[in-house]
């Protein structure tokens, strides 16, 4: 039986489409401005962040409109309960990208302090592993949320790089360094947060497809 | 909580339609139980079961066990008045006896049992409607006609007089489809409440009463138990996909 709340939940999701895309540019924005240093791309993607916190309120009260209009259980109560979770990742994904362009700003008006290799493959990981968590909840995609969640320690990984590299080999040895190696070692450290959201967002597509938790036990993804 | 109630491989019949089909469930004391799922789909058969008012149907058989407190109720010698005093119900329409007083609807159990002494009687009449969460209401009018209260009032006056026997489980079969929100309410809390004194097995279409009520939700389609678990687990992650499709709306 076709019910009318299959479109209201439809149109959710859409809603969420919208936020991550919006959250996806936003990031990739963001990285655009630290390899250019550009103060122009930085200052957008902080202006563009007031429609990415609107869309977060918008989501969060149709979210209990249909809590208490609909009382949803099961699948719908699941589907509902974690788009509110997710649209909490996705906000702040985005205020992380607005982290990383405060960081651009701070950086602009120096040379940079060496070449950049491990952040662009962090910046693409947590790109990839952003766009994979929205493209696992958007298909329910179970395989996909699992690999999402795997990825999370090459992160760790790659931000633990980045900061020892900048604070062994730059901080420590000429401490004068500092105010140009430590945007770039927060820069790394705003990345991996946004893997983290990302992790969190499969975690939370895993539990509203087959209400498997998994986070907290990462051995359930097996 | 141990096991109070015990069914196994249960069918029931209407002449030749089978309304159960070999139903195996446990129930556990002092819990309540939910019992949802479409029209025809045996619940209140099941109940009906559970104190032998199926069998007053004509032509109505029953096969399998029901064990109570671990003795079969459907064995030979079985006193079916002695298990329906143990196993108490109260139906959809509230149905206080329509000649008698507030007073006499709660005290006629006792008194077919043979009580007879006033003193005795007026103790369980204010306990039990005290229990049922109706005294202060009715203490000034006892000797008022039973149908003369509200439909809400009328129901927990059906509950005072189940109560008022002592059994030790009682049935509710729909108490709460012919009352206002107000009243609906007022059952639920008393439903609350009343598990700690009783084992309680409800049937219900609204499937939010059976989420705010109960302990254990059972699930019946077409006569068989599809589903029954944890009250919290069957309303967010159920296990069968017709479980699923009932509760969130798309059949039934």
């Amino acid at each position: 039986m076709e019910r009318h709340f299959d479109q209201e939940l439809d149109d959710l999701k859409k809603q969420l489409f919208k936020m991550g895309t919006l959250a996806e540019l936003a990031i990739f924005e963001s990285i655009e401005s630290l390899k250019q240093l550009s103060v122009k791309g930085a200052d957008k993607v902080i202006a563009d962040d007031k429609i990415i916190d609107e869309l977060e309120n918008t989501i969060d009260e149709t979210c209990l409109d249909l809590l208490a209009l609909r009382q949803p259980v099961a699948a719908d109560l699941r589907f509902i309960a974690m788009s509110m979770k997710i649209s909490t990742d996705l906000e702040r994904i985005a205020d992380l990208a607005v982290d990383i362009c405060q960081r651009v700003l701070e950086l602009a008006d120096k040379p940079l302090l060496k070449p950049l290799i491990d952040i662009p493959k962090l910046s693409n990981l947590a790109q990839v592993m952003v766009k994979d968590a929205l493209d696992s909840f958007l298909n329910r995609d179970m395989d996909l949320a699992g690999k999402v969640i795997l990825f999370d320690s090459k992160a760790d990984r790659l931000r633990n790089l980045v900061q020892k590299e900048l604070i062994e080999d730059y901080i420590i040895k000429d401490p004068s360094v500092a105010q140009r190696a430590v945007p770039l070692l927060l820069i790394a450290r705003h990345l991996e947060r946004i893997c983290d959201h990302a992790t969190n967002i499969a975690e939370d597509v895993i539990y509203m497809v087959n209400a498997k938790v998994v986070k907290h036990h990462p051995e359930k993804l097996r | 909580m141990e096991e109070l109630i015990r069914v196994s491989d249960l069918s029931a019949y209407f002449g030749n339609t089978q309304a159960l089909k070999d139903i195996n469930i446990s129930i556990k004391e002092k819990m309540v139980t939910a019992i949802i799922g479409p029209s025809g789909c045996g619940k209140s058969t099941f109940i009906r079961c559970i104190n032998r008012l199926h069998e007053v149907v004509a032509n109505a058989r029953v096969s399998g066990e029901v064990l109570l407190d671990g003795q079969d109720i459907y064995s030979a010698g079985v006193d079916p008045i002695e298990i329906r005093r143990k196993v108490g119900m109260v139906f959809q329409r509230p149905n206080p006896f329509p000649v008698l007083s507030i007073y006499d609807n709660v005290a006629s159990g006792l008194k077919l049992n043979g009580m007879r002494k006033k003193s005795g009687l007026d103790a369980i009449v204010e306990q039990t409607l005290k229990m049922a969460a109706l005294w202060d209401e009715v203490k000034d009018k006892l000797n008022a006609s039973g149908v003369s209260l509200s439909g809400g009032q009328q129901q927990r006056l059906c509950i005072a007089r189940a109560l008022a026997v002592k059994p030790e489980v009682i049935l509710f079969d729909e108490p709460c489809s012919a009352l206002d929100p107000i009243s609906t309410a007022k059952i639920e809390e008393l439903i609350i409440q009343l598990k700690q004194n009783y084992t309680i097995i409800i049937v219900t279409h609204n499937m939010q009463q059976a989420a705010r009520v109960s302990g254990h939700t059972a699930f019946f389609l077409m006569g068989e138990l599809i589903e029954f678990g944890k009250t919290e687990d069957i309303f967010t992650k159920p296990k069968d996909s017709r479980t699923e499709a009932y509760i969130t709306g798309r059949f039934g």
